[in-house]
């Protein structure tokens, strides 16, 4: 659906150029839910701004729905921005136009009868939930409303690709999470593909099918959330994540800490239902090692169970080894850490 | 009081004399309006073009807007004299006022106007430019309405600046309530009729400022 190819983007003139994005490649297929985490400054705001064109490229290529938007002329460059919605971070609604304005505004840029746009509206009303609000203003809404304005606004003309600058980075935690699920709703229902860009670990977890990590102008690791998430590989990704799960320091001295026999610690990483089974408590059971939890997360990904502990077993290598073989077997993923 | 005897004034002057103004006012207002948007416009537009010889017009513009806009408003009406004759034939009268006050007042609404823009949402601009917005689309749809409020007030400050203007083209046989105050308040010592129109410019200044209030309260939605 996007393909992004060797894109540059480059600010100021002369001797005095920074360098946002430098020769970044991505590929966005249809449907999926793509998330860029970064941190700010690290380019992903002007990734996004690139899939439409809201920032011209210094070099390289976008292609949207087969269409390499770099090349076209200003209208046809103006036609193919109705086929990508895009949503805010502060909205960006017409404060001086009611809800059903906002939402009927590219509509009408499209000449769309006057019929068929009260039909649209009331659809899209009914779709972020807002249909006793169609005639306040903006500034009459909450944070989370005018959000779902600017979705509404964003899919009144049916587009294929949605893009989201950090769409609920101004709302508070609750808010975002129902913002996050009417997202994941509309990817479901109309197989949208949706590009978001976040600094918070949390959305990627929540609604993302994939994701990449953008750091100092390029993409350092992607793939699949899960994989991603429970294996990071790049110091930045490992940093997004230590926020969300909230390890560090404590962790290291609790795997440094020497138990009275001989220990190994171990991190297992559960996927999925196996997340809800007593496999851990099974094979200790088999093997007579005891164990100790030094840290423990269970929680989902998108909406797949995930378990991720860290333990240290307890016993002598031999009865050791074979709980890890086990664990293996069960096709769980351990790493021993020491 | 003070000597003052209001039952000689001639109050048929006074109303022909108002009458003067209003129709000043009206038809420069509406002029520097007509000048201005456009102008102001193309002064917004320009100064955030991506092609280096708009902004060059730009800079032209804006030192044009400059220079007629440092121009004493008395001296402007002198040395329009000859400019407005060549428009509307004569440079007295009612009618003979209008060019210069267009030509005071329109860079003047224009700068106004110019900040008035500058005062909208970027984030919105660019959400419209997201949605496929033509440029055309963009000043009548998002622009023009959402500064809406800025452009009222920009309207009013400009039509009560015109009252004082229209005041000093009586200087120069223009007509009006400043003719009438300055013919028989400062030649004829005639105290009284200075002080009913001056006093009927601060109404007329009073009305224009509460009504234009008014509507920027009407349509302010943040």
């Amino acid at each position: 659906m996007i393909q992004i190819k060797q894109l540059t983007k480059q600010y100021g003139t002369g001797g005095n150029v920074t360098t946002a994005l430098s020769g970044l490649n991505l590929s966005i297929d249809k449907g999926e839910i793509f998330g860029v985490i970064g941190h700010s400054g690290a380019g992903k705001s002007t990734l996004i701004r690139c899939i439409n064109l809201l920032e011209r490229p210094t070099s390289g290529e976008v292609w949207v729905g087969g269409v390499n938007l770099t090349r076209l002329g200003k209208t046809e460059l103006q036609a193919q921005r109705r086929k990508i919605g895009m949503i805010f971070q502060h909205f960006n609604l017409l404060s001086s136009a009611t809800v059903f304005d906002n939402i009927a505004y590219p509509l009408r840029l499209t000449k769309t009868p006057k019929a068929e746009i009260e039909r649209k509206v009331k659809e899209m009303l009914s779709l972020v939930g807002l249909e006793a609000h169609s005639h306040k203003y903006p500034a009459q809404l909450s944070g989370g409303q005018k959000q779902r304005v600017g979705i509404a606004r964003a899919l009144a003309s049916d587009p294929e690709v949605l893009l989201c600058d950090e769409a609920t980075s101004a709302l508070d935690p609750q808010t975002t999470d129902s913002i996050l699920k009417l997202l994941l709703d509309i990817n479901k229902r109309f197989n949208l593909t949706i590009v978001l860009i976040t600094h918070e670990m949390h959305v990627i977890q929540s609604i993302c099918d994939k994701v990449a990590v953008i750091h100092q102008g390029g993409i350092v690791e992607q793939g699949p959330v899960a994989e991603v998430f429970l294996k990071p590989q790049h110091e930045v990704t490992k940093e997004f994540i230590r926020q969300e799960t909230d390890s560090g320091e404590a962790l290291r001295l609790a795997i440094a800490g020497a138990a009275s026999g001989p220990s190994r610690a171990v991190k297992i990483t559960f996927l999925g239902t196996k997340t809800y089974e007593s496999i851990l408590s099974r094979i200790v059971h088999e093997t007579g090692v005891n164990f100790a939890i030094l840290q423990g997360t269970i929680s989902t990904i998108k909406e797949t169970p995930y378990g991720q502990l860290i333990v240290r077993f307890e016993g002598d290598e031999i009865a050791t080894d074979e709980t890890i073989k086990k664990l293996l077997e069960q096709g769980l993923d351990v790493e021993v850490i020491r | 009081m003070l000597g003052l005897d209001f039952s000689q004034v001639n109050w048929n002057e006074i109303g022909t004399a108002s009458l003067d103004t209003l129709r000043m006012l009206g038809l420069s207002a509406l002029f520097s309006f007509i000048l201005g948007l456009p102008i102001g416009v193309i002064l917004y537009m320009a100064a955030r073009s991506t092609s280096g010889w708009v902004r060059f017009g730009y800079g032209i513009l804006s030192f044009i807007v400059n220079i007629l806009r440092s121009i004493p408003y008395i001296i402007l009406i002198v040395a329009m004299i000859p400019i407005t004759k060549s428009i509307v034939g004569v440079s007295y009268g009612v009618i003979g006022t209008i060019p210069p006050l267009v030509v005071g007042a329109a860079p003047f609404f224009a700068r106004l106007v110019e900040t008035a823009l500058n005062e909208v949402d970027k984030g919105v601009i660019e959400a419209a430019q997201a949605m496929g917005s033509s440029t055309r689309h963009i000043i009548f749809r998002v622009l023009l309405p959402e500064a809406r409020p800025g452009l009222l007030a920009a309207m009013t400050i400009t039509i009560v600046t015109l009252v004082s203007y229209t005041a000093m083209s009586g200087q120069v046989g223009g007509g009006g309530l400043g003719n009438l105050a300055i013919q028989y308040g400062y030649y004829r010592y005639d105290t009284e009729i200075m002080i009913i129109a001056v006093i009927a410019m601060i109404v007329l200044v009073q009305l224009l400022q509460m009504a234009g209030d008014r509507l920027v309260r009407r349509f302010t939605r943040k």
